[in-house]
């Protein structure tokens, strides 16, 4: 049995309650973490599978998400009804989501209710009945979810860049294709799970105030005789990204960018996380300044930077009317561009009070925290203290980040816009 | 929890719930103002001035609000509704005398010529922004239909020819009238000294000068009734949306609890009656109800969207559940299961500072009173299938005002009008 590990956050002037995480890997490989909590009265469950849109195979694009619907639809001795409503009486609010690369099941409730949800999840991922007869409405809503997005241009373009910038199978889209919908058969869905669902890669992660030792002797008994399935891997296939302009009669167009940046693990990636605040941080950051509070030219624009296992990326959106768009887009990514050439000590200042902050008020959410130690775990193989997280911030200085983007100049930008008409990228 | 309130001699009120355990504190200046309040020239001013609080005053520049926020770290905002506008910030305990500085300083605006022009420009954005999101268009034609001459029916947003017509000092004029300390609340929770805030407060906000600041209607609504088809080029939208308004009790009603709870029952995202009816087999991609508390006239809001072609089959059948729950209430199954999913929603929404924050204020602006977690729990846990029964019958579900939006020329025999 591997040790407890408390991760002690020392000195009282800091921890009010100190963080307690605890980690233990069931003999199957399913990988079990938990973060006490003791000043809350709920908890929050994650799961994370490695079965997410990247792995649906040629000719079945939206294969995962008719699963993840599907096996909510009735589970060890319940069918769907008595499933849900046991849920429900449990007070669960709950989510089925597919990311790229992982599926994810989340539940949030009182504490006290934790141990009878955990035996539904349990059902949910090991004994659902995948039932023929529900297949047809869960299609209709896999179409409805495609036709939806038409009507939400700001996520439209952002799923169409993905799909344009990303090798496959990472570009692949929860909402999978229409046509591959509709000709699933429920073979193909009870194969995709006979083929993906398996203890091994399997993180499940819970946070909030709940006891270490009965819930680890509850998912032993819960998941411990899954056997062992094979490991399938992501092998992102050779591609050259493209731009492209999508025509549609909006009176805004939607400006969406991407290039490459460094990947979580990797030492630059405190420094990207740090380009990132300072072009998009807060309200005084250089994009939201430049482009909204000077010029007026958009109610939205932000950049983040998001994380494969082998790579990073930087991301950019923008909305704006389409007479505006070409200036906004000129002065967006000339603001990207700008970057390399200095960062002050006020704006790391600035991104270290908002990196600092946003890590102490996590540690108020249950949700929050189940997911930020299960994807620790699932990129870093490892959940990063409090400590580690703060000596990384503290670290932070404008010469680190100017180090970071000669090493990430803006190169190889994939621009897709949607809206009336085409725009033209900034020399 | 310790519960603490104090007005000073201008009438501002200070309120707070001060909490050892957490690790930030929120706090909030809760203006009782909205889109309700405005004249008629007036429309979207409220939102505007919003954006224009952010845009200095004698002592800060526009940037240097922003910067000032950044500095400490701050989770800061503010919104607009119809009848309230909230500008808050989270912080770490350190930073809290900061972001009181900072808020209470933009609560005294500027409101420069320059600014407002540059800003106006992102008001227009916003608007074609939310113009081209049809669930958001959908949403405010249907308020506007149902409330009619109502002054709940005044968009946030206001339109684009609304908006360009504003000016500054009409702007002035309104911050005027409706920005007194008596129509101001400020809400703080979290980890913090009441001593302390209450002094921080006064120093910031003891000078600001008296005044009254009243709101017109507050009558109760039933709604206009009828079935409103608009009608949008399918081009522009892909999905059909539909809306049942009806009347509900008002926020300082005892009914506001058994109005909730019935909206879980009938609508919820799982297990209710519209979510098997409509969205289990497939026929509606998202089946929605919800009570909104408004001050004076609460509303029952029932909504779907789905594909066109199965709109009118979705009506009738949305029609029949409302009309089956009207006359035979819910089951004490139902009733149960629904207090099940607010009991975890109450205690997970309160563990957060800004989650109280927002909660106590919200409960003070429309009632004058403090409701701890344990209290508003023991609300709901209250409610009988008898008083489910009562405020159906004060307020039928089933006499909505019903609201197309979206390709369909005509729903249910009735012609479209264009959107």
């Amino acid at each position: 049995m591997p040790p407890r590990r408390p991760l002690g956050r020392p000195g009282p002037e800091r921890a009010v309650v100190g963080q307690q995480v605890y980690q233990h890997t069931l003999g199957n490989g399913l990988v079990l973490l938990a973060e006490r909590m003791e000043h809350v009265r709920s908890a929050a469950i994650n799961f994370l599978v490695p079965a997410g849109a990247a792995y649906d195979p040629p000719g079945r694009l939206g294969a995962a998400t008719v699963l993840a619907d599907l096996m909510t639809r009735g589970a060890g001795t319940r069918d769907s009804r008595q499933l849900a409503l046991a849920l429900d009486n449990l007070g669960v609010d709950r989510d089925e989501s597919v990311g790229a690369v992982n599926m994810r099941f989340w539940g949030s409730t009182l504490a006290r209710n934790v141990p009878p949800a955990l035996d539904l999840f349990a059902d949910v991922l090991r004994r659902p009945h995948l039932p023929e007869d529900e297949l047809e409405p869960v299609q209709a809503l896999a179409l409805q979810d495609i036709q939806s997005l038409e009507d939400s241009p700001q996520q439209k373009v952002m799923v169409e860049l993905r799909r344009r910038y990303y090798p496959p199978p990472l570009n692949q889209d929860r909402r999978g294709v229409a046509e591959h919908i509709e000709a699933l058969a429920i073979d193909d869905v009870r194969g995709q799970y006979q083929r993906l669902f398996r203890p091994n890669g399997t993180i499940l992660s819970v946070a909030g105030n709940v006891e270490w030792e009965p819930l680890k002797a509850q998912v032993e008994r819960l998941f411990g005789d899954w056997p062992v399935g094979a490991d399938l891997g992501v092998s992102p296939e050779p591609h050259a990204a493209k731009s492209e302009h999508l025509h549609k009669d909006t009176q805004q167009t939607q400006i969406a960018l991407a290039y490459p940046a460094a990947a979580i693990g990797s030492p630059d990636y405190y420094p990207a996380r740090a380009a990132a605040s300072v072009l998009s941080g807060g309200m005084g950051s250089r994009l939201f300044t430049e482009v909204r509070e000077k010029r007026g030219l958009c109610y939205s624009v932000s950049a983040w930077h998001e994380t494969f296992k082998d790579r990073g990326s930087m991301l950019a959106y923008a909305g704006t009317r389409a007479e505006r768009a070409q200036e906004t887009l000129d002065v967006t990514v000339g603001e990207l561009r700008r970057l390399r050439e200095g960062v002050t000590d006020d704006e790391i200042d600035r991104v270290k009070a908002g990196l600092k902050s946003s890590l102490i008020m996590q540690e108020e959410s249950t949700s929050a925290r189940a997911g930020a130690i299960a994807t620790d775990w699932y990129y870093l193989g490892r959940v990063r203290s409090f400590d580690e997280v703060q000596a990384a911030i503290d670290a932070l200085t404008p010469a680190a980040v100017l180090g970071y983007l000669d090493r990430y100049p803006v190169r190889g930008l994939t621009l897709v816009t949607l809206g009336p008409a085409p725009l033209t990228m900034p020399e | 929890m310790p519960f603490h309130s104090h007005t000073l001699p201008n009438g501002l009120t200070l309120i707070g719930e001060p909490s050892p355990a957490a690790r930030s504190a929120a706090v909030g200046f809760f203006v009782r103002t909205g889109s309700r309040d405005e004249r008629p020239e007036e429309s979207g001013v409220s939102h505007f001035l919003e954006h224009m609080m952010f845009k200095g005053t004698p002592r800060r520049t526009a940037l240097d609000v922003n910067l000032d926020f950044d500095r400490i770290g701050a989770s800061y905002n503010a919104y607009t509704s119809e009848e309230n506008t909230v500008y808050y910030a989270a912080v770490l305990p350190e930073y809290l005398p900061k972001a009181v500085d900072i808020l209470a300083d933009i609560l005294r605006p500027s409101l420069r010529t320059d600014d407002f022009d540059t800003e106006k420009q992102v008001i227009l954005e916003e608007i074609g922004m939310y113009d081209d999101q049809p669930g958001w268009a959908a949403s405010d034609h249907a308020r506007k239909l149902f409330y009619g001459a109502h002054p709940l029916g005044n968009s946030v947003l206001g339109s684009k020819e609304s908006v360009s017509a504003l000016t500054r000092d009409g702007m002035h004029a309104y911050f005027g009238r409706r920005y007194s300390p008596t129509n101001i609340v400020v809400s703080a929770a979290g980890h913090y000294d009441w001593d302390r805030l209450v002094r921080l407060v006064t120093e910031a906000c003891g000078h600001w000068e008296r005044g009254e600041a009243g709101r017109g209607s507050r009558t109760e609504w039933a709604g206009q009734g009828g079935l409103h088809v608009l009608t949008r080029d399918k081009a522009k939208v892909q999905q059909e949306y539909v809306m049942f308004l009806a009347g509900g009790p008002p926020a300082d009603s005892r009914l506001r609890y058994a109005a909730d709870t019935l909206a879980l029952a009938l609508g919820d995202d799982s297990g209710s009656r519209l979510y098997w009816a409509l969205v289990d087999p497939g026929l509606a991609d998202s089946a929605d109800s919800s009570y909104y508390e408004n001050d004076g006239a609460g509303c029952a809001y029932t909504s779907f969207s789905c594909e066109p072609e199965r709109a009118e089959g979705n009506l009738a059948i949305v029609r029949k559940v409302l009309a089956e729950v009207q006359r035979d209430g819910i089951t004490a199954d139902e009733l149960q299961t629904a207090k099940s999913k607010i009991a975890s929603r109450v205690v997970r929404g309160s563990e957060r500072p800004m989650g109280r924050m927002q909660a106590i204020a919200a409960a003070w602006a429309y009632t004058g009173e403090y409701r701890d977690v344990d209290t508003e729990l023991a609300n709901f846990e209250a409610v009988s299938l008898a008083e489910v029964r009562a405020y159906l019958d004060r307020y039928p579900i089933d006499r909505s005002t019903v609201v197309a939006f979206g390709p369909l020329e005509s729903l249910a025999g009735v012609a479209g009008k264009p959107a």
